[in-house]
Formats: structure tokens, sequence, C-alpha cells
């Protein structure tokens, strides 16, 4: 009886993706591109780098590299700590 | 699992992808890469070094590997290198950008051949991001087989 | 219908849906990584995807064609920085979650969502 439940609300969901997917603004069209006309237009000379993606991953956007960074760190420092309970060392 | 066709192609394979993984490191401010994905080659040429050996080799072959004072020299790196910014201006301001400093050329506008002593800030927070993600990578699958060897035994 | 032009999102559609049953309907820990790590990738697919402009170049200036200078024939960068950000993110979560089940096969010596159930009594 769950399952069967389950499976319902599985394919209704299934159908509403598809239906959005279908209705969806056309690929390769975007709507809005005011930032990123700037961030193309402006990146060479406040960020000095030719790799646009770069520029704005390491200085519009740094404050989320930097929780990226330590979101990094934190997961490390809890696989480690999940697995050295057996007194292996690295 | 070490066969010898295993250990032959990683000792030939091992150097080029390390090397191609430097090398996306340090072009990341003027070809597709950077950091991140540079580490993450590192980490997997590391990873074929890892899996093709001994398990008795792997463990005297890291155990002297900084993995953990790296990982934490690119955080303090990183993080360091954002508040340099705050010597007059804001928060990640590029500052070494066109400054005369190494990776501090004049940074040409429009399509240019790409040189590398450009890019400022962007290129010292490659190599630290790029260190960081290499270690916390490579450690992560140290752990996991050194801990999956032993559980066999 | 617009079905070959929309023929990415439909895919992130069918990959959505692929992992929202294998999370739901498996019983594994493993499986269930895998249905999330699944998710992961259509998300990235979807962001990538919505940052794509027909015809046009990448967004770096090193060696790049002459008309890619121009207005509006640059790929959009904001959403390839994200997926950037969002793929090392998702590594290091998949690697903590297999290290909880590692410590769940040990803790329980059964890896079935069903069998882990002390604290329910």
């Amino acid at each position: 009886m769950r399952n069967a439940l389950g499976i319902v609300v599985f394919l209704a969901f299934t159908f509403f993706l598809l239906t959005a997917a279908f209705e969806i603004r056309p690929f390769g069209e975007p709507v809005h591109r005011e930032m990123d006309n700037y961030f193309i237009m402006h990146a060479q000379e406040e960020a000095s780098a030719n790799n646009v993606v770069t520029s704005i991953v390491f200085d519009y956007r740094g404050f989320d590299t930097l929780g990226e960074a330590t979101v990094l760190f934190t997961a490390v420092a809890g696989v480690l700590m999940a697995l050295r309970s057996r007194g292996v060392k690295t | 699992m070490t066969t010898t066709i295993i250990k032959t192609t990683t000792r030939l394979l091992a150097p080029l992808i390390l090397v191609f993984g430097l090398y996306i490191i340090l072009h990341g401010h003027l070809t597709p890469g950077g950091g991140f994905q540079g580490g993450a080659v590192v980490a997997s040429g590391l990873a074929l070094l890892i899996v093709a050996h001994e398990h008795k080799k792997v463990k005297e072959l890291f155990e002297r590997a900084p993995l953990s004072q790296l990982e934490s020299i690119g955080a303090l790196g990183f993080l360091g290198t954002g508040l340099l910014g705050l010597a007059g201006y804001t928060f990640f301001k590029n500052v070494i950008a066109n400054s005369g400093f190494l990776f501090g050329g004049k940074t040409p506008i429009g399509i240019n051949p790409g040189y590398l002593n450009t890019g400022g800030t962007l290129a010292y927070m490659n190599i630290f991001v790029g260190m960081k993600v290499l270690a916390g990578l490579t450690s992560i699958i140290l752990i996991f087989f050194l801990i999956l060897k032993e559980g066999e035994k | 219908m617009n079905v070959l032009t929309n023929f990415p999102f439909i895919v992130v559609a069918l990959l959505l849906a692929i992992g929202f049953y294998t999370i739901g309907f498996k019983k594994n820990l493993i499986k269930i990584v895998i249905g999330i790590e699944i998710i992961e990738g259509a998300v990235n697919l979807f962001l990538v995807a919505l940052g794509y402009v027909k015809g046009a170049y990448v967004p770096i200036y090193t060696l790049a064609p002459k008309e890619a200078a121009e207005v509006n024939k640059m790929v959009l960068p904001t959403p390839q920085a994200l997926t950037l950000t969002s793929i090392v993110i998702g590594v290091a979560v998949t690697a903590l979650m297999l290290a909880f089940a590692v410590n769940i096969y040990r803790h329980y010596g059964t890896l079935d969502v069903r069998n882990i159930r002390r604290l329910r009594g």
C-alpha cells in the first residue's frame, strides 16, 4: 500500500519534471544576461585575467569560493575523523 | 590487483598526468582550468600511484607526505591573499594586478595570445587552491585505500 | 514540439527522476549514495545548459577568434563558475557519505536501511 502510494507520487513528480522541461524557454537563448555581459566586458580591466570564469570564481564571487574551501576542509576532516578509529595514520 | 600491466602503465602515465595537472594550475588565468580542476587532475595521478602499488610500499611512500600541512597552507594562503586587498581597498580586491610584482604584469585588453606574467592575485589563489584540493582529495583516497586494505587482513 | 531544441533539459528531467527513484525505492545505502550522485550530475548539467548561448564561444580571451569579442558572442560565465564550485563540493560530500557508510557497516554488519533501526525499538 505504501509502496503503491510512493510510486504514484513518483510518477506525478516525473510528469511535472517533464512538463517543466518542455515548457522552459528554448535551449541556447538566455533571457537575462546583463550581469554576464558586464562580467565579460570588464573582466580584463578589473580582474586582469583572460579567463572570465576564473575571474568570477576568484574575484567577483570570492566569498563563494571561500565558503567552498571551508566545506572541502570540513569534509576532509570529517572523513579522516570517521575512518581513523583503527589507528591508521596518514 | 597490482599486475605488471597496471604497474607499467602507471610508470608511463603518472608523470604525464602530474605535469599536466601542474600546467593546468599554473595557467589557470589564461586557459581553461584553474586551481580546482588542476588539483583534481594531480589528485587522480596520485590515486593511480596509490592503486598500482602494494600496501606496504604505499604506506612507506606516503608516510612522510605533508598532506595536512599542504591543506592548511592552501587554506591560509588563500585567505591571506584575499586579505591583501584590505590594504586600502575591499576584501578580495585584486591589488597585485598591474603592479609590477610577480604575476603583476600589464594586462592587455581584448583578444591576446596570453601572457603568463599577468593575473595578479588570481594566479596566487589558483596555486593555493590547487594545493588545497590536491591534498584534500589525495588524503581522502589514501585513507580509504589504507582502511580497506586493513580490513582485508 | 520542441523536443529537439530542449533535449538537454529533458535529459536533466529524466536524470532527476532516476535519482529520486533510486533514493526513494532502493534499500542499500551505497545505492542511495549513487542516487544522490545522479541528482548532483543532473543539477550540474542543468546549470551548464542554462548558460549556453547558441553559436557563441568560450568565455576566454586567450587566442579567441575575432568575432568572440563582440557583444553577446560568449557563453554565460556565471553558471559555469557555480558548477565548478558544485563539482568539488560534490566529491567531498560523496567521500563523507561513503565514510559514514563504512562506519555503519562496521557497527551494524549490514547496509540495508530496514535493519539499521536500533533506536526505533
